[in-house]
């Protein structure tokens, strides 16, 4: 009787592996699942946040950030990834000097002539934990993420973006090199 | 050749020298780790062997430290949150959670409902993309290479669900103080939708490639017997107490969130043993899909965020507060002594690994190696949240 038993038990235990081989056996018939990638992309890079960049459409201009120099994703970043450096205010011109002095005199309201976009915005992407925290504390709604996965470097020099000046070279064509800025300006 | 017989140079570190101490003549002590295959991660164990048999096992852990509890300590509450996602990367909302929570109480903010059931319906996605991890993971440990396979292609479609709202496939820094970062929008709703009985139709085949296998059965079963007597004793949570047949689970135990208004079980085993918490696991698949749906039928409409939700200068009152949340390895708490100043003065992390992998130096005792590493697996560890 015991020996009727085991060999029951012996046949279903086979079994049981010739159930996963069929298993194995119908997925191999099927098409495949994964993307055989240097000729074909996955189709979900849209919804993923690569690093940021400055969104343009400041003074109308869509290669000029509509950054205010603010300074608080700076402050709201947790990895102290950004540095803004604003922009410091034209000399005025005699002609400018004149009529802002003839303004004041007839008590009119003198605007600031300093310009707010930032002269340089460093960010240093290998820091960059993509939590979204200085975007979502933009006052400006100047940053995003963008949908870049392909980035890859060299050397570390390589993620240290003046973000300015990517969005000022995104007009042309073909933009050759990431720009890199030196180290040094890049201490906060 | 035994420890005793090589020169000083060459017998090790301090683990291994304190550790060897007490070995028995005649015995072999060896490291498993910190860079081995199933240990997935930097996790060292130092044995002691008597032939094939373990005498004695210790783990010795750090070699992922990261110092998330004093980071905590020099960033704002909000600032922090990036970090909870790299603790524990295989359920990274998970502790997402049990940090925003922590702050959420201690501040007494209310989250708005549909965050609420945001919050539960990522957070239990999360959790299947972990058990599907760790489910191929296991396998592959066990010498198994297909299954992982299979489980990839299921944990990608998770994956590329929860990008669509966090931007991130693994290190998600999601949740907010006072709700999530984004609303679920109604193509991410449609396509959990169409995942659920996906993945539902998957399960059984899971059964039929792996979990039936005589091969596994022979491998997992009856090895790695923790009575619920132990699991207490080191404070092990997770499906890990719960294949010892104790249904402890934070969802339950501590009702947090909108979990008391959901129907579903809490999936037990009683064999104890690797096996045992190997069926949790795979019972969890089918308990998770089960709340996922409740959600997305009970979801309301509304903010996602609360108004005026603390901002990265936001300072947290003066108090103490704990949290804890269910996560895919156990009980995920967090602690937090705030003295009302910029930052946090103390953030305790209580992660779940920590306890269940303690379990281990107890378990292995008298198992030959390889049912070692089946058992290690069976704890399902990850090992940057354990060090932290
Ligand atoms: S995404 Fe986070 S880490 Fe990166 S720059 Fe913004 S705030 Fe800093
Ligand atoms: S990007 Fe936004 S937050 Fe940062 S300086 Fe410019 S305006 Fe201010």
């Amino acid at each position: 009787m015991n020996a009727i038993k085991e060999a029951i038990k012996t046949v279903s235990d086979l079994w049981s592996l010739m159930v996963g081989l069929r298993v194995t056996g119908k997925y191999f018939l099927e098409p495949q699942r994964t993307v055989r990638y240097p000729w074909k992309a996955v189709s979900n890079i849209g919804t993923f946040k690569g690093h940021l960049e400055l969104v343009g459409g400041g003074q109308k201009d869509p290669f000029k950030p509509r950054c205010i120099s603010c300074g608080m994703c700076a402050l709201a970043c947790p990895s102290h990834c950004i540095t803004v450096v604003k922009k410091k205010a034209p000399k005025p011109t005699p002609e400018e000097e004149k009529a802002l002095a003839e303004a004041k005199a007839n008590g009119e309201k003198t605007k600031d002539k300093a310009p707010k976009d930032p002269e340089k915005f460093v960010y240093d992407y290998s820091l960059c934990s993509l939590c979204g925290t200085c975007i979502e504390n933009c006052p400006a709604g100047a940053l995003s993420f963008t949908g870049n996965v392909y980035m890859a470097g060299y050397s570390r020099n390589d993620f240290l973006f003046d973000l300015v000046v990517k969005l000022r070279d995104s007009q042309a064509p073909a933009p050759a090199e990431p720009a890199a800025v030196p180290a040094e300006t890049s201490e906060a | 050749m035994t420890h005793s017989a090589l020169p000083d140079q060459v017998a090790g570190d301090f683990y291994t020298n304190n550790f060897a101490k007490n070995a028995q003549e005649g015995s072999l002590i060896l490291n498993l780790g910190p860079q081995h295959p199933s240990t997935h991660g930097v996790l060292r164990v130092v044995v002691e062997m008597d032939g094939e048999y373990i005498l004695r096992a210790e783990p010795v852990l750090g070699y992922l430290h990261r110092m998330h509890e004093k980071m905590a300590e020099v960033k704002t509450a909000a600032q922090f949150i990036p970090n909870m996602g790299r603790v524990d990367y295989g359920h990274a909302l998970g502790w997402n959670w049990a940090f925003v929570g922590a702050v959420e109480k201690l501040a007494g903010i209310e989250v708005p409902e549909r965050a609420e059931y945001v919050r539960v319906i990522t957070c239990e996605l999360n959790r299947l993309a972990s058990h599907l991890l760790w489910w191929g993971a296991y396998l592959l440990d066990l010498g198994a290479f297909t299954p992982i396979m299979y489980a990839f292609d299921d944990r990608e479609k998770i994956l590329d669900i929860l990008q669509a709202p966090t931007g991130s496939r693994l290190t998600y820094s999601y949740f907010r103080i006072g709700g999530v970062a984004k609303d679920l929008n109604e193509d991410c709703l449609s396509r959990i939708r169409a995942f659920i009985p996906w993945m539902r139709e998957r399960l059984p085949m899971y059964k039929d490639l792996v979990s039936d296998n005589i091969i596994l059965r022979k491998r997992i079963e009856g090895i790695g017997v923790i009575e619920p007597e132990v699991c207490r004793r080191f404070g092990a949570t997770g499906p890990v107490i719960r294949g010892s047949g104790i249904a402890y689970d934070v969802r339950r135990s501590d009702p947090y969130s909108v979990y008391p208004k959901l129907d579903f079980e809490i999936p037990t085993s009683d064999l104890m043993d690797a096996r045992g918490r190997y069926d949790v696991r795979i019972a969890e698949f089918e308990q998770s899909l089960r709340i996922i749906e409740q959600c997305l039928d009970m979801m309301p409409e509304g903010d996602v965020l609360v108004k005026g939700a603390p901002k990265p200068s936001w300072k947290a009152p003066k108090g103490e507060a704990y949290f804890a949340v269910e996560g895919a390895r156990g009980k995920i708490g967090v602690y937090l002594v705030s003295d009302g100043g910029k930052n946090l003065y103390r953030t305790k992390l209580r992660a779940p690994g920590f306890c269940n992998l303690s379990l281990f130096a107890e378990v292995s005792r008298g198992t030959i190696l390889a049912d070692a590493v089946a058992i290690l697996g069976s704890l399902d560890l990850i090992i940057p949240e354990i060090d932290r």
